[in-house]
């Protein structure tokens, strides 16, 4: 099962409305993911800058985590969502507040970019995506998944999207099978993994390619030869917005496209309220095709 | 006419509605308005009515259809028609995968393209898709006729019985057991038949189809019995 959902936008004016819209159509796949959700959202970037997404505890005091992230330093642009806290630092620091943050055991740095905020949590979506207020959210392309587990643990840290690179993130519905074998390739290559699981294996797979100087197309395409298993993928960059599926095409997916947004949902259901869907070309992205859209 | 907007009443009530439908019915007609990809509409319908749907529908939609017309003026999801008995459903945009799948008769007709497994395990459905369809379509198909006026995807009628498979344009591959056929005359005019109930008679050669059916080598069924099935 799982529900997942991609929005891009063209037309910048809908740029405000993007959480708002994103989060109708997370909601509406509630009954095909109960145990869990997240999203990222591409919003405003300061240049010169990283914004890093900490997850803490619930109830974890973040004024005196601001405190110490900043000591000694100029006060840092931040906002607190719940249980995670999102941080924009100069470049420089970057690496100096990653190792203050790994001291911290009850924190964890769940994702980095120029762009990109990642949250995620166990709870029905509609109640995750209040909590972290997704809805007063802004920018210009974001993915979400609700999630049914089968490959591993119902945890946060199983939660979707994962982000395996900057600015890089996945939603999956769908199991792989070659992923323990591509996880030690992967962990050979320098990669990284928090998890089990094994959609952060395919998220991996796509960071290693795009480092190794990929494009996303490149990327997507050789995904279909290196990942074996079911899959329906939407997948975010810092400009990109991609969807792939496998060839056998086990999992269900529609997109939708106006002038002014590309949208892609699981079933229609999620994307019957997205403006001027009346008139929007609505189709079935085939099998083994990768479609994308930059943001330019 | 009844119009039922499903905006302001349940699916639930709409589909208990038209069950309680008996063949004498004078309530003919309906209109269902603002479907929003719900799943199931005008599914078990069993009353020589016609429904109308305007807008794109979920899965499953007109499934199990007996004697009902079915007209959507939208894309279907998965499983339109799904083991329709009778009667015709008529798809004027897109059919996601699985589009008749195991149908035992009546008439499914897809004005645009028709996703993967189309026909899967039909039982007997005519089934004339005026666009494509997708990989391994008419999977074990056991009945019935697959009329597909442009392109067939990959393992076509893989490991059919006897379902026949009619295809204008290019046939990606064959599925296991599946092989092209002479198309005589008789199939000839059956095909006027089938393109003629689809609306589209005289708008295309039925001498320019190809045919597929089965080798008959992948099942245990001696050919000199087949008139006792």
């Amino acid at each position: 099962m799982c529900g997942i959902v991609g929005l891009f936008l063209k037309d910048r004016a809908l740029e405000p409305e993007l959480g708002v819209l994103l989060a109708g159509m997370l909601i509406t796949l509630c009954d095909r993911g109960p145990d869990s959700a997240g999203f990222a959202v591409y919003g405003a970037g300061i240049p010169g800058t990283i914004k890093l997404t900490i997850r803490g505890p619930r109830g974890c005091d973040y004024e005196a985590v601001i405190r110490q992230l900043q000591a000694g330093a100029q006060a840092l642009p931040h906002a607190v969502r719940d249980t995670h806290l999102v941080m924009t630092v100069p470049q420089a620091q970057e690496a100096a507040v990653r190792a203050k943050i790994a001291a911290m055991p009850d924190l964890a740095l769940v994702g980095s970019g120029r762009r990109m905020e990642i949250f995620k949590e166990v709870g029905r979506p509609d109640r995750v995506a209040q909590r972290f207020g997704l809805g007063t959210m802004a920018g210009s392309h974001g993915i979400g998944h609700t999630r049914m587990a089968t490959e591993s643990a119902v945890t946060t840290d199983g939660a979707h999207p994962f982000t395996t690179g900057p600015d890089q993130c996945l939603v999956h519905n769908g199991s792989l099978s070659n992923h323990n074998a591509l996880r030690r390739d992967l962990i050979r290559e320098g990669l990284a993994f928090q998890t089990e699981n094994d959609t952060e294996v395919a998220a991996g797979y796509m960071s290693w390619r795009m480092r190794e100087g990929d494009s996303l197309e490149q990327t997507l395409n050789s995904s279909l030869t290196a990942l074996d298993g079911f899959y329906t993928f939407v997948v975010g960059t810092e400009s990109g917005f991609g969807v792939l599926r496998d060839p056998i095409a086990c999992k269900p997916a529609v997109m939708a496209e106006t002038d002014r947004l590309v949208a892609f949902g699981t079933e229609y259901r999620a994307l019957v309220d997205l403006p001027g869907i009346d008139m929007a070309r609505v189709w079935e992205p085939v099998p083994a095709k990768a479609y994308l859209w930059e943001r330019h | 006419m009844r119009t039922v907007d499903l905006s302001q009443t349940s699916l639930r009530e709409l589909n208990g509605a038209l069950h309680r439908l008996r063949a004498d019915t004078n309530e003919t007609h309906w209109r269902v308005l603002n479907p929003r990809g719900q799943h199931a509409i005008a599914a078990g319908i069993d009353a020589p009515i016609t429904v109308e749907i305007e807008g794109h529908v979920g899965y499953y939609c007109a499934g199990m259809n007996k004697a009902a017309t079915v007209v959507l003026n939208g894309n279907a999801g998965q499983g339109v028609a799904e083991n329709m008995m009778s009667g015709r459903v008529h798809v004027k945009g897109d059919a996601s995968q699985a589009a008749g799948a195991t149908g035992c008769g009546g008439l499914l007709v897809v004005d645009g393209n028709a996703s993967a497994r189309c026909g899967i395990s039909m039982k007997g459905i005519d089934i004339v898709v005026k666009g494509s369809v997708g990989h391994l379509s008419a999977f074990m198909g056991q009945a019935g006729n697959l009329v597909v006026l442009g392109d067939a995807g990959e393992a076509l009628g893989d490991s059919i019985y006897e379902a026949r498979l009619f295809v204008c344009g290019n046939v990606e591959s064959l599925g296991a057991d599946c092989i092209e056929k002479p198309l005589e005359e008789h199939h000839k005019a059956d095909l006027s038949k089938l393109l003629e109930a689809a609306g589209i008679n005289g708008a295309i050669d039925p001498g320019s189809f190809r045919r597929y059916g089965s080798a008959r080598k992948l099942y245990h069924f001696h050919i000199d019995n087949i008139g006792s099935y």
